[in-house]
């Protein structure tokens, strides 16, 4: 019998063994040395689904809903694990089309093969209703609920601000924030971001090959749960504040309505304004890009950032330095003109006058006298020492400084500094003579109604205010992320400001602001008009009521409208009826404020029908939400 | 001789005890491969480890069967078996139903068997019979065409059935056949031609026929003494040019589609791993994961979320693993190179050449298995579906190896008594 022995039976054995032993290497190698097929077991199976908290809510000082969140659904894709999906069923419930399918599908791939994207935002609840039954057909895909934001009283744009994404920038410079997320712009949605956006949390969860959910990653230990947004309760009265933007609107201006015993910002009105839900979504872009084009300026809060000089207004604290520093007193009166040189300052003709008469018939050379009194004052040295001083003053009546309102982009505006002057007109070569307009609120000086408001809430406090503020309380708790609770004291002690509101309350009694009369309250106000070199003077008045009991204290300013009696007093005198009556009588007033129509004349032209003037329109939210959405769909009617 | 006293007489425990382990161990693997929070009863019917379990039990009840059988009727009855088993492989191919591209299963109601597991055990007995018997001598040109033949007529049966990786089994008898003494020139040259194959793919023909020309000129100016050697060398630079020349023919023209992507995915000249790739990708991924040590039981999330395909049947060794790692693949590994070992050592006990034939069968079978299975799932070879013996979830291949490793089981167990 043949038995070829035993080197076939190495060489066979041999084989074995080398095969085993390449494979041994290459499992060594695959299993052990490479790490990278654990990053793609990984990736297989485990999703990131962050859960977005909601979004505080807003309500008014009344406990009305003024913004609040509505369910939304973003479909994210993971091109990579997109298999054959029957496109045509796809697009048509997402009703998209399919060259956008495909171009949607690029773009995610071009960001990333195995990371999500967003292929499609904001689906409506009903939308995804009925395409959530059909999602399981689609593997890559998923569905992530977001929230969008909706402002119920289409009011207060300016207060409330709105929400976007977070850009490139933000994300580089604040680490919570990641693409797609949502951030507070402006306003109340800025300055309170912390509070209302509440933490995001991040659920682990493994998926099998069809991207069913098959529970959470060992047990959740890794998950972090989402924190909801706190509620904030706002000073704002909603009903007061669309009150004010019916009455402002066609008119560009501000309104500002503080309570001066807290300090709650009550309304604060810019005009011309825009409904808040326009700037929501996606839409949002577009809608800004038209608002961003508008000639008056929508989106500018003019309320806080807008410069004005006080006009006469500042006459009162002017008058209450002049008091405090005993260079007047209630019976100084000033012959019945300014003389500098060859120019006068001249006034109407109203008998001769003391301090109060002075205020009543707003006296300009009365307190340019008193001006020049202050600063050229022997006891102070020199003009320089009086004016400084002076400004110590005023800015402790909260002018040329910010005041430090719970919301962004608030301006200090201007009043000059000794050196302003020293450089301007060289050193010692300036007086009282030279700048006597600041006397009167005219020349170099800027304030935004914000600060008006807010002298005016220190005369009616008798010389203190409290920060201005628009959110009282967050969650249940006060409001304790600023400093709210403090008095901030000027300069001037209480007994001085009697004298300036007998003065005020004649405004309003028998002077220049009888319009703003209302039932038997005692009102204390000012009217001013302020000159303004670009064209027509701006409209002013400032008051405060009821007297023994300050509740409201307000400043209009309505831009190129004329004297402060004629629109700015009408205003503020209804707005406080509506706010301390709840209703106004005085219709025939009410009609011809909301008639007004005070936009400059190039918008009137007949291709932007939007901005006509409305018809006697009853004071309904409504009506300015719908001009708004006219102005905008006439925009793109005109592309 | 005489007769045996019991049937567990001089049986070969180390070969029950790694059957016994490698089957168990193929039950735990499938359990965890099939494994579903709403199926946790190992019995349960309805999933594949439930019925592994069943064909667990039947196996042992068949290995017990042979056991019981007299060792002389396999010798006696090796060719009506081998006549028979074609015979069925015949009648598959009439009757049976398209199931996934092949034609390999007979449905007996629910109940269905894949008769090319049991060629692989006939075609292993013919061969044996057939070199045992006197006065073959595999040096004669007779013995290799009719040895070719019977190897040749169930891998082409099968082939027809278009279950190409059992066909290809069947090229594992080339080892029994070197045992016994064909020239290593085969082993030699059948490496060679294999090599050939993938560079012919890799690289441009030109190239590789120049090289071919090149080496053959060397060999040439090495050993030019002899006129012989230098017909050899033209000899094999022809066969070996001509090799180079028929691949691009026979891999675009004879392979199958999916057949040609899973070579080109071996060999890198496509990336498709949603496609083509995808079973050797996700099932890299499942073992790659796995780490030193694994995940642990039941814990593989590619196992347990299904991301490798055909996990509990050709892809069993992505479970193993993932969940136990390194040391899981090399325990394996280790466990049937020591099972190959002990055949190879109970073959060459043997006093009979029937049954020392039949061993080498055993164990070429075995280890071809092992080579193609591994290979593909840790990416060393194409992906063609053939079970990992013993371990995969199936009742024939379960079966089919039982009926091969017992027979061996039985045969062994006259060693004492048969001098040829």
């Amino acid at each position: 019998m043949y038995n070829p022995g035993s080197s076939q039976r190495i060489v066979f054995l041999g084989i074995i063994t080398s095969v085993v032993i390449i494979f041994l290497i290459r499992l060594f190698y695959v299993q052990v040395i490479n790490e990278s097929y654990s990053v793609s077991a990984t990736n297989n199976v485990l999703r990131y689904i962050t859960d977005y908290p909601a979004r505080g809510m807003i309500y008014d000082r009344k406990g009305k809903i003024v913004a609040f969140n509505q369910a939304v659904y973003d479909l994210m894709v993971i091109p990579k694990q997109v298999k054959e999906i029957d496109t045509l069923e796809f697009c048509k419930l997402l009703d998209i089309s399919k060259e956008s399918f495909i171009e949607k599908m690029k773009k995610a791939t071009t960001f990333s093969r195995m990371k999500a994207s967003t292929f499609e935002k904001q689906i409506s609840a009903e939308s995804f209703a009925s395409f959530q039954e059909k999602l399981y057909k689609f593997q890559g895909f998923y569905v992530q609920p977001r929230t969008l934001r909706k402002y119920p009283n289409n009011t207060a744009a300016h207060v409330l601000g709105y929400i976007g994404e977070v850009n490139d920038e933000l994300i580089a410079k604040n680490p919570y924030y990641r693409i797609g997320d949502y951030i507070g712009i402006s306003g109340i949605e800025q300055s309170y971001e912390l509070e209302l956006r509440g933490r995001r949390g991040v659920r682990i969860v493994m998926v099998d090959v069809f991207n069913r959910e098959k529970g959470s990653y060992k047990g959740g230990i890794y998950d972090t749960i989402a924190i909801a947004g706190q509620n904030l309760v706002a000073t704002l009265d909603a009903d007061l504040q669309s009150y004010g933007e019916q009455l402002l609107q066609n008119k560009i201006g501000s309104v500002v309505a503080i309570e001066p015993q807290t300090g709650e910002i009550l309304a604060m009105i810019s005009s011309p304004s825009y409904d808040p839900n326009l700037l929501v979504g996606r839409v949002r872009s577009k809608n800004y890009g038209y608002l961003l084009k508008d000639e008056n300026k929508p989106l500018f809060n003019r309320a806080m950032q807008a410069y004005y000089p006080p006009g006469s207004t500042f006459k009162l604290t002017n008058a209450l330095a002049a008091l405090q520093e005993g260079i007047i007193n209630i019976n100084t009166s000033y012959p019945h003109s300014f003389v500098v040189g060859s120019k006068s300052v001249k006034c109407h003709p109203h008998p001769a006058i003391a301090l109060e008469g002075a205020i009543q018939y707003s006296c300009n050379p009365y307190f340019c006298n008193t001006f020049r009194s202050f600063i050229d004052n022997r006891k102070y040295g020199s003009s320089e020492n009086g004016y400084r001083l002076w400004r110590e003053y005023q800015m402790s009546f909260g002018v040329g400084k910010k005041i430090g309102v719970d919301m962004p982009h608030e301006l200090k505006g201007l009043i000059p500094s000794v050196e302003f002057y020293d450089k301007y007109y060289g050193k010692g070569h300036w007086k009282a003579s030279t700048i006597y307009s600041l006397g009167i609120g005219q020349g170099e000086l800027g304030i935004n109604p914000m600060q008006m408001a807010n002298i005016i809430c220190i005369i009616a406090n008798k010389g203190y205010y409290y920060t201005p503020h628009v959110i009282k309380q967050i969650g249940k708790h006060p409001n304790t992320t600023r400093n709210l609770a403090e008095r901030h004291y000027t300069k001037v002690s209480a007994e001085n400001f009697n004298i300036i509101q007998d003065g005020m309350q004649r405004v309003v009694e028998a002077g220049t602001a009888r319009v703003a009369r209302f039932d038997s309250l005692v009102i204390c106000g000012k009217t001013g008009t302020a000159q303004n070199p670009h064209g027509k003077d701006h409209s002013l008045f400032v008051a405060f009521a009821p007297r023994d009991n300050p509740k409201i204290a307000i400043a209009v300013m309505v831009e190129n409208a004329g004297f402060g009696a004629t629109w700015a007093a009408p205003i503020a005198s209804l707005m406080m009826e509506k706010y301390l009556k709840d209703s106004v009588k005085r219709h025939d007033l009410e009609e011809r404020m909301l008639k007004g129509y005070l936009l400059p004349l190039q918008n009137k032209s007949p291709e932007n029908p939007g901005l006509k003037v409305k018809d006697n329109t009853p004071v309904k939210p409504k009506s300015k939400k719908d001009s708004s959405v006219a102005l905008l769909n006439n925009k793109k009617k005109k592309k | 001789m005489r007769k045996q006293n019991s049937i567990f007489e001089n049986i070969d425990w180390v070969l029950v005890v790694f059957y016994v382990v490698l089957v168990l161990l193929g039950w735990v693997n499938i359990y965890a491969a099939v494994y579903n929070e709403e199926h946790k009863n190992m019995f349960d019917l309805t999933q594949n480890y439930g019925r592994q379990m069943l064909w667990i039990g039947t196996s042992l009840v068949i290995g017990l069967a042979i056991l019981v059988i007299d060792g002389k009727f396999y010798a006696a009855f090796s060719f009506p078996i081998y006549i028979v088993t074609m015979g069925i492989l015949l009648v598959v191919l009439v009757i049976a139903r398209d199931v996934q591209g092949a034609r390999s299963w007979i449905e007996i109601g629910s109940f269905k068997l894949q008769p090319s597991e049991f060629a692989k055990v006939a075609t292993n007995m013919a061969i044996a019979k057939y070199l045992s018997a006197l006065g073959i001598r595999m040096e004669d040109m007779k013995t290799k065409i009719t040895a070719g033949l019977l190897i040749l007529l169930p891998m082409a049966l099968v082939l027809l059935q278009n279950d190409t990786g059992s066909a290809l089994v069947f090229i594992a008898f080339i080892f029994v056949l070197y045992r016994e003494g064909l020239s290593q020139n085969v082993l030699i040259f059948g490496f060679l031609a294999g090599v050939l194959f993938v560079l012919a793919l890799m690289v441009p023909n030109t190239v590789l026929i120049g090289v071919i020309g090149g080496l053959g000129l060397v060999a040439y100016l090495l050993m030019r003494k002899t006129r012989n050697n230098l017909i050899v060398i033209l000899i094999i630079t022809a066969l070996c040019s001509g090799i180079v020349f028929s691949v691009d023919y026979a891999f675009n023209e004879i392979l199958q589609t999916h057949q040609r992507e899973r070579i080109e995915v071996l060999l890198g000249k496509r990336s498709d791993p949603k496609g083509a790739g995808y079973n050797v990708n996700q099932s890299l991924i499942a073992i790659g994961s796995g780490g030193l040590t694994g995940k642990g039981f039941l814990q593989g999330t590619q196992t347990k979320y299904d991301f490798v395909p055909e996990q509990s049947t050709d892809f069993i060794f992505c479970t193993v693993g993932e969940e136990w790692g390194f040391v899981g693949t090399a325990f394996v590994l280790i466990l049937f190179t020591l099972l190959l070992y002990r055949i190879v050592f109970i073959a060459e006990r043997q006093r009979s050449t029937y049954t020392r034939i039949y061993a080498y069968g055993v164990a070429s079978i075995l280890f071809f298995h092992l080579m193609i299975n591994v290979g593909m799932a840790i990416g060393l070879a194409p992906v063609i579906g053939i079970p990992l013996p013993f371990f995969s979830y199936g009742g024939s291949s379960l079966w089919g190896f039982t009926v091969l490793l017992f027979v061996l089981i039985k045969l062994d167990s006259y060693r004492m008594y048969i001098l040829r």
